[in-house]
């Protein structure tokens, strides 16, 4: 089966990514496909490379970005919801002349069509939030 | 078609579970997780409401979040299925569609 | 840009400005309206407060982003499904909300109504139709 993630809240602040994570990591343990995990209103945040948690928490972001690299997976943040919150990609740093960018790696900045895109061709898409 | 419904929070902050069980169809499954939880305890304000539902839908709730959140299983309402994230992605999988009560 | 067609249902369940769920979810509607997908709008429990009239943001300094509604119908979004039940409880009848239209291409551009009031019953029936359920 094949599964679309939207993840709308940020990483500390509410549970719902990590539930996203597990849910993932169960689905793709199971051998089921994750056509795309999208991250959606303050969700954007756990794009940024920038947070640096306590050593004894966990680091959600590299946490995505592990499974990302694992089953090459799509994580897709929403570029009018980054916009607004300050989650930047080269390009766009450049584009909206900002002097640096935070995206983590594995993570990619595209629009709102994706999510819908996740919609029409995952079978089931599950969201997380508040 | 049968949904799977999702309740994340806590009925004593919010209407989602009580929403949520206004519209779930018979033969529909809710799944309570993160604060949602909290709505299969026995014994609360809601509890009864819970119980009833349970003649026409399946409720299910996460271990992990339960164990998180100190509540073992004894406190759960007689009746509602513990299950763990691979029984969460196998009820989505289940389902016709999933709707997320947030 | 897609040939599958899907029913997709926004569930609008929070009200306005005080989170920014809501202008969000009205920015996926107006992105998704470009996929030819099988589109509905619901509003139930405080999410019927998204569309009362007289929204003022002028002193709360917030972006008023409720005359957005109003253009859904030319995005061909037009099947606004309102719950009656949300409304009374929240002491509200569909005089208080704004009336939403939008033109028949198929009868000759007739102006028609975008909102169906709906009750509880009807609305858990039109959830389960659907395909894809996005939650705001």
């Amino acid at each position: 089966m094949k599964f679309g993630i939207q993840v709308n809240e940020g990483p500390y602040n509410h549970q719902s990514s990590d539930s996203a994570y597990q849910f993932t990591k169960a689905a793709l343990e199971k051998g089921h496909e994750i056509f795309r995990v999208f991250f959606y209103h303050d969700g954007v945040y756990n794009g940024s490379r920038l947070g640096v948690p306590p050593q004894d928490d966990r680091n959600i972001t590299e946490l995505w970005e592990a499974l990302g690299e694992k089953y090459n997976l799509d994580l897709v943040v929403c570029v009018a919801a980054a916009q607004r919150r300050g989650v930047l990609d080269e390009s766009e740093a450049n584009r909206n002349g900002k002097d640096a960018n935070n995206i983590a790696p594995k993570f990619r900045i595209s629009g709102l069509g994706q999510l819908i895109e996740a919609g029409v061709q995952s079978d089931r898409l599950i969201v997380f939030g508040d | 078609m049968a949904m799977l419904h999702t309740v994340n929070k806590s009925p004593f902050e919010k209407n989602s579970l009580d929403s949520c069980i206004d519209h779930a169809l018979e033969g529909s499954s809710i799944l309570l997780f993160e604060d949602g939880v909290y709505g299969a305890l026995k014994g609360t304000t809601i509890s009864d409401k819970v119980s009833q539902a349970m003649g026409n839908v399946s409720v299910y709730v996460l271990g992990s979040d339960l164990r998180a959140r100190g509540l073992s299983e004894e406190r759960i309402i007689e009746g509602i299925t513990v299950t763990d994230y691979p029984g969460f992605v196998d009820l989505a999988g289940s389902h016709d569609n999933v709707q997320s009560w947030l | 840009m897609s040939e599958v067609i899907k029913k997709f249902m926004y569930v609008n369940r929070k009200a306005p400005y005080g989170t920014i769920y809501a202008l969000e979810s009205l920015e996926v509607v107006l992105i998704g309206a470009a996929f030819d997908q099988d589109v509905s709008l619901a509003f139930v429990d405080d999410g019927v407060f998204q569309l009362t009239t007289g929204q003022d943001t002028k002193d709360a300094g917030m972006k008023n982003f409720s005359p957005t509604y109003s253009a859904l119908g030319d995005y061909d979004v037009n099947k606004i499904y309102i719950e009656k039940e949300s409304l009374e409880e929240r002491g509200l009848t569909l005089d208080d909300l704004q009336d939403l239209k939008y033109e028949d291409e198929d009868e000759d551009w007739a102006e028609k109504d975008s909102i169906r009031l709906v009750s509880r019953e009807e609305l858990a029936q039109l959830m389960d139709e659907q395909e894809v359920l996005l939650s705001f």
